[in-house]
Parts: C-alpha cells; sequence; structure tokens
C-alpha cells in the first residue's frame, strides 16, 4: 500500500466518522453502548502516544535523566499543561529541559 | 426570508471571533506538525497534505509517525480512525441542528469538524434557534481553524527544514499529545483510561506490526468502561 494511499483511506475514513450521525445516521440519539466506549478514546489513545515516546529508550524503560532526559522532560511539561492547559508554555518548556539536560548531564 | 442574510454575517463573524483564543492551541501545534512533517521520510508536501485531506492534527501526527516507523499500512489506518473515533461523539451531538440546515451544508460542513469547532459551536447552539445563523457560525469558527492550521502547517515545513536534528525536535510530538491528554481527563474513569492505556502501550511496544498503540489504546478504553461500571 502506497503512503498517498494510506493518507486518502484515512482522510475518506475520517469524513465519514464526522458525516456519521450528521448526514447518515440523522437525528436518532446514539446508543449507550457506542456512547459509553467513545468517552474513553481520547484518554486511552494520547496516553499511548505519549508514554511509549518518553518512557522507552531503545526498547526498554528508562527513566534516568542522563541516558533518556526525555521522561523528567515530559513529567515537567505534564505538570505545566495540568497548571496552565497553554500548549506553547508546554512545548517550550518541555524542549527547554530537555535541551538542558542534554547539555549539562 | 428576511433577516437571513443578517444572520449569515453575524453568524460567521461571532463564530470565526470566538474559535480566536483557541488558535493560541491550534498553532503552535500546526507549526510542530509541519516540522516533523518536513522531516519525515515521505516528504515535507504528502506530509503536510495531511492538513488539507484529514484536517485532524493528533491523527496527522501519529501517521506520519507510523509510517515513518515501518509500520504496516492496515495498522496506519486503523490506529489513525481509532484517534479521530470521538468525531462520531461530535456528529452524534450536533446532528439535530444540523438536520435543519441546506442538504449542501449537512454534507460539506463535517469535512471542518473538529474538536474545536464543535466545543465552540455546541455551547453557542445551547443559546440561540436561528439555523441559518447556526450554520453560519459552525462555518466561520470551522474556516478559520481550517486556514490558520494550513498557514501553520506550511510556515512549520518551511522552518523544519532549516532545523538540525540534534535539537530533538521530534520530541514535541508527545508534548503537544501530553497538552491534548491532561483535559481529556475529567474524571476517574478517564484517568484510568489514560493509565491503562499508557501502560500497556509501554509493555507491548515491542509488538508485531506497530500494533503496540492498537494493543494500548483499545484496553485503556476497556478499562474506562469497567471502571465506570464499577464505580457506579
Amino acid at each position: 500500500m502506497t503512503n498517498a494511499a494510506i493518507i486518502l483511506t484515512i482522510g475518506v475514513g475520517t469524513y465519514l466518522l464526522r458525516l456519521s450521525f450528521i448526514g447518515i445516521l440523522g437525528n436518532r440519539p446514539m446508543p449507550d453502548w457506542a456512547m459509553v466506549p467513545l468517552r474513553f478514546v481520547a484518554p486511552a489513545v494520547l496516553a499511548a502516544l505519549v508514554a511509549p515516546a518518553v518512557l522507552l529508550r531503545e526498547g526498554s524503560i528508562d527513566l534516568s535523566p542522563v541516558t533518556n532526559p526525555r521522561a523528567l522532560a515530559a513529567l515537567i511539561a505534564l505538570l505545566i499543561a495540568w497548571k496552565t492547559k497553554n500548549v506553547a508554555a508546554v512545548i517550550v518548556a518541555g524542549m527547554a529541559v530537555v535541551w538542558l539536560l542534554q547539555a549539562l548531564l | 426570508m428576511a433577516g437571513s442574510h443578517s444572520q449569515r454575517r453575524r453568524g460567521t463573524s461571532d463564530g470565526s471571533r470566538a474559535v480566536a483564543p483557541l488558535l493560541i492551541g491550534v498553532v503552535p501545534f500546526g507549526l510542530v506538525f509541519g516540522i516533523v512533517a518536513a522531516g519525515s521520510t515521505i516528504g515535507p508536501w504528502l506530509g503536510g497534505s495531511t492538513s488539507v485531506i484529514m484536517f485532524a492534527g493528533a491523527a496527522q501526527l501519529a501517521t506520519l509517525q507510523l509510517i515513518d516507523a515501518g509500520v504496516a499500512g492496515a495498522v496506519v489506518i486503523a490506529t489513525a480512525l481509532v484517534i479521530n473515533a470521538r468525531h462520531v461523539m461530535y456528529s452524534a451531538a450536533l446532528a439535530p441542528h444540523f438536520q435543519e440546515f441546506p442538504a449542501i451544508a449537512r454534507f460539506t460542513l463535517p469535512y471542518v469538524l473538529t474538536d474545536q469547532a464543535f466545543a465552540v459551536s455546541i455551547v453557542r447552539y445551547g443559546d440561540v434557534t436561528d439555523p441559518v445563523y447556526k450554520q453560519w457560525y459552525f462555518t466561520g469558527a470551522a474556516l478559520t481553524l481550517w486556514i490558520v492550521w494550513q498557514i501553520s502547517t506550511v510556515v512549520g515545513i518551511v522552518l523544519g527544514a532549516q532545523v538540525p536534528a540534534s535539537w530533538s525536535l521530534d520530541f514535541a510530538i508527545p508534548l503537544v499529545f501530553l497538552v491534548l491528554l491532561v483535559p481529556a481527563i475529567k474524571s476517574r474513569p478517564e484517568l484510568i483510561a489514560a493509565l491503562i492505556g499508557g501502560g500497556i502501550a509501554v509493555a507491548a511496544a515491542g509488538a508485531p506490526y506497530g500494533l503496540g498503540l492498537m494493543i494500548g489504546a483499545v484496553s485503556g478504553v476497556a478499562a474506562g468502561v469497567i471502571a465506570q461500571r464499577v464505580m457506579r
């Protein structure tokens, strides 16, 4: 499968997800069995994207600020995200911590 | 219809103004995405085209990340669509309002449906009844986000071409996801979904075909559903 085909398929699929009730299923209420799991998609997926990216180095868990500065930087970024919800502040602070640790250690 | 033209103008400008404060979050996200696209193995323009084809930031980032990791096409598609599944929830909530719009609007506006456009519109729809106003309020909000997202992507691509790899800018990807994750945790079952989702994704990182993310996500959703049942 070419990369362009992958991207187009996701694009069409995403449009259909957005269209689902508005254009096809219409005015009917969403059944509970579908509504309840959907509530948990965002937290579960986002955590599944973040955790391996910051906790793993070369396939195993590494929390040392010396060999894996991303774990500590992510922890600090998490606290800032929790307090401010400001995208720019979190990115700048997280990147700054990684650069600082890389330079110092 | 008398006054429908002014409702249209007022709706568009109100919607556009309502998303203005949210652009503080959209612009850096778009820049990061553009920078990532610039460094992607599929090249900046195919990567950047996802901003038009998908118009869904988290799924766009995950798609490039998975393609760059050599994950099988079917798994990339499934993962991106799971990330975007939340739009079904928005579609269901907006459907009663959109039924009043002309068919052309019902079929074109979902293309620009995003977290932010949904959030401002559903709040406003609680206070207003005029369908013309509602239609153009959504249009104004969603199109503003679309235009800003495209510009941020292109600026990010141009910037990204000048950034050396030693700057670890790929770390900005999990940082963006982190900012989206925190407000998604509104109660204890959602926290459990996140902890299980993240934990299982780490444990399953070595899974074949790059399925680790999907395994983590599905486990997290299941844990959230169970937690909600138990705690009720």
